[in-house]
Formats: structure tokens, sequence, C-alpha cells
């Protein structure tokens, strides 16, 4: 499977992403388009402002060694896109000149293919700030070289959150690829034995259920407390917390929906699941997001419709954090994806 | 009236059946959503048995609404696909049990 990017795909362009969003697929038969901003107008929240500037998420780049169905960032073996050392120095200059972030979340595509995800995370500590990286898992068994992973992520005290889209090998060899599951295991059972998930050790391992299809994420609670039992049950692993997200109608998704014929009926289920507390609880209003070139988000999806976030500071090279700090937060339809229900984040659900 | 007597738009119309007659509508989704959360029986639980009955009603709308919700709530398509053997079984056993009525029957008038 390739990126739609290398297959020529129109829905690699960010610009038609918005316009199928916007006005649908067909123009003459549109999907419901209850503009967003009305939504939130409707509950005092337009413009959306930020509250504090505490997490800082860095896409270290779209290189990734699987490619997944549902990838909202396109990412795969055939994306050479990375973030530079020169740009990882301008991130820890913003860090270092800002303590009002208190976490780094590094994602990509798989960060740690980045040749220098090592030495940035250790210029990262030194900083003092609580590290997260998104690790797909199936990473840490792809070669050699990232055999040592858990040690590394255990060395530096970083939380590792991992996908494992269901605690089924169908569902999730259906979105991530053939064997994908059965890998996933084997590196959980890894980092389980460097003491992440277990109890007391402090090594956090949180895990992330996204739906496999066009249906949203059951409650966050009781899921957690299937795959906990199932988990421990049949592979003996442990793990701290589950956060369900849900899936995004962008990229690849947003391809998945259209090709299966659910684009519309997704989009409805959104917007009439509209949640105003978890309007209230988005995460583009405590989060910033870094493209691998250095430019400024207000979330991981912004980035990939190319979004850049609307004030003077657009390049983490010009970091000012009083613009970012009184920004109006840039919202369209694919928002709905965050507040429908009990509301999505990197961290889960927030209703 | 439209050209299908069933029309999948309708099921998002269900909330508006309170135009016509609001108190007893407010009442019957209050019961609904109370029937439905957790309880002694888990909401997953109450999931499954809905899609059974739902096939046991032949209702197309619940079929439609609990095959998602059996689903998104972690159903397996085996287990699902068993859930509707289990309506199929009492449906047809049903069917088949009246069959001890109709032998009482000739019992009682044959020689």
């Amino acid at each position: 499977m390739k990126s739609l990017k290398a297959l020529g795909s129109k829905l690699a362009t960010a610009r038609e992403q918005i316009d199928i969003l916007e006005h649908g697929i067909d123009h003459e038969h549109p999907v419901s388009t209850f503009p967003f901003a009305e939504n939130l107008r409707n509950i005092g929240l337009l413009p959306l402002k930020p509250t504090e500037l505490e997490t800082f998420q860095i896409n270290m780049g779209k290189m990734c060694n699987q490619v997944c169905q549902h990838c909202h960032v396109d990412a795969g073996p055939d994306r050479k896109e990375i973030m530079t050392r020169d740009t990882m120095q301008q991130c820890l200059e913003a860090l270092k000149n800002n303590p009002s972030f208190k976490t780094v979340d590094l994602t990509g595509g798989a960060p740690e293919m980045n040749p220098d995800f090592r030495w940035f995370v250790g210029e990262i500590k030194k900083l003092k700030k609580k590290i997260i990286v998104r690790c797909n898992l199936t990473i840490i068994l792809a070669n050699k070289k990232y055999h040592d992973l858990p040690e590394f992520f255990k060395s530096h005290e970083i939380e590792v959150v991992s996908s494992l889209p269901f605690y089924a090998k169908d569902r999730t060899d259906k979105q991530r690829g053939t064997g994908v599951f059965e890998d996933s295991i084997k590196a959980l059972k890894k980092l389980n034995e460097t003491g992440y998930g277990m109890e007391g050790s402090g090594l956090i391992l949180n895990l992330v259920y996204n739906p496999s299809g066009a249906f949203m994420p059951a409650a966050q609670n009781s899921l957690e407390k299937e795959y906990k039992e199932v988990l421990k049950r049949d592979f003996n692993i442990v793990f701290n917390s589950l956060f369900t997200i849900t899936n995004i109608p962008i990229s690849r998704y947003l391809d998945y929906l259209i090709k299966s014929g659910n684009f519309e009926k997704y989009m409805d289920k959104l917007i009439s699941a509209f949640n105003p507390v978890a309007a209230q609880n988005v995460m583009c209003r405590n989060t910033l997001s870094i493209g691998w070139d250095g430019y400024i988000y207000d979330c991981d999806f912004n980035q990939m419709l190319d979004m850049k976030v609307a004030c003077d500071s657009q390049h983490v090279s010009e970091f000012n954090s009083n613009a970012l700090k009184n920004r109006s937060i840039l919202v369209n339809q694919h928002c709905y994806g965050c507040t429908a229900g009990a509301g999505s984040s990197c961290g889960g659900a927030v209703a | 009236m439209a050209n299908h007597y069933y029309n999948a738009e309708d099921l998002g119309k269900f909330g508006s059946i309170g135009e016509f007659q609001k108190p007893m509508a407010d009442k019957f989704f209050a019961w609904y959503g109370e029937v439905f959360g957790e309880g002694h029986l888990t909401a997953k639980e109450k999931s499954l048995i809905a899609l059974a009955v739902a096939h046991a009603v032949q209702c197309p709308y619940c079929i439609d609404a609990y095959s998602t919700d059996a689903f998104e709530k972690g159903f397996s398509e085996a287990q699902m696909m068993e859930a509707i053997h289990v309506a199929a079984a009492i449906k047809g056993g049903a069917a088949l049990v009246h069959g001890t009525q109709m032998m009482n029957k000739v019992k009682e008038i044959s020689m």
C-alpha cells in the first residue's frame, strides 16, 4: 500500500480535502454543511481562543514503517519529509523560552525513524519537560537498531502512547496492515518487560483505540475495562489508560469514507453528536502543533490541512508566545470529529 | 407520502415524533435512555440483546441502529451473527412448539 501522495491522489492536497468537507463530494448533492463555527457561535465559543500553551506537539516527519488505512498524516515508507536538526534546535529554543509548556508530545509518522530522534529527546530532557512519544509499537521490531527503544524510553522517563485499534487481531490488521496485531503484542510484551505499564514502576504506557471503520468510539471507560481484561487474560499484557480517539475525516480516512460510500453518513453522525462540553475542552486550546518543516498549527489535523496559525508567529524560528496566546484558533468542518459525543483529543475523550 | 414505506433517513427523524405528541415522546425517550444505560446489565450486553430483538421484530431502523451500536461497542461479526441465530432459533422454536397444540387437537379428534 502506498501513500495518497505517492498514488497522485487528489486527496493528497489540502485544498481538495477542504473543498469536500465544506461542499461535499459532488457539489450537486452536498453533504450536510452546518458550519462548525456556527455551532461554536451558538455556545459563545467563537472565536475559539487558547486557554494556555501547555503541550508542544511536534510532528517529526511523515516517514513511517506502517501504512495505516485511517492515517490522517498520509504517512508511510514512501514519505521522506522529516524534521532536520536545525528545526529541532529552533523547537528547543522555543521550549527553553516558554516555561508554560509542560509537555512535549512527539509524533509522526514514526518519530523514532528520524535519525536525530534520540539526540532530540536527550536535549528536551535537559529542559525538564515531560516527554510523550507516540510509538506505533511495530517500529520496535522493525529493525535491529530499534530493538532497544524500550530501554531508551525508560532511561529518559518517556511516556509511551501506542495505537492498538482493538484487542483482537482482525480489526487491528484490517486498519493497520497484516501482521501488525501480532507484532504489536510482541512489542507490548517488551515494554512490559522493561517495566512499562507495570504497577509501581512509574513508567506510563497508554494505549489508543480508534475505530476500524465508519463508526464512533464506544465509551472510553467501558472499552478500557475490556482491553485490560482481554489483554491480561490472553497475552498477560498490562497498561495504564486507554484513550479513545475519533477518526477525523481528512486524508486517508477521508479517502476510505468516500470510497466506501460512508462520507455523508459519517459527517451527519459527527454533526448531530456535537457536544458543547467537548467543544469547551478541545485540545487545540492548550496545544500547539509543529510541522516537520517548523511551521506552527493549532493541531495536527490543521497541520495536515495546511492551515497555519492565524497570527504573526507562523514558524518556530519566529516563535512569539504572546501572538500565539492571543490568536484565534482556525476551525472548519473536520473539527466536528473532536466535538462529537464524548469528544476526542490526543489524550482520548474530553467530556 | 414517500415512494417507499421505509427510508433510511427516517431513522434520524425518530426524535421528531414529539411534534405530534410531546409529553408521551419525552417520557418514551427518557425511559429509553435509562433502559440502555449501564445497569445490572452493561450497556454493551444490552446492545447485543437489542440487536437480536431488532431481528426478531424485523425492524430495519433498529437493525441499522444496533448493528452499528453493537459493532462500535466491540462485538465481533461472529458474535453478532450468533445473537441473530438466537433470535431466529426463538422465532423458529416459537412456531414449532405450537406443533404440540396441533398434536393435541389432532389426537382429540382422531379415532
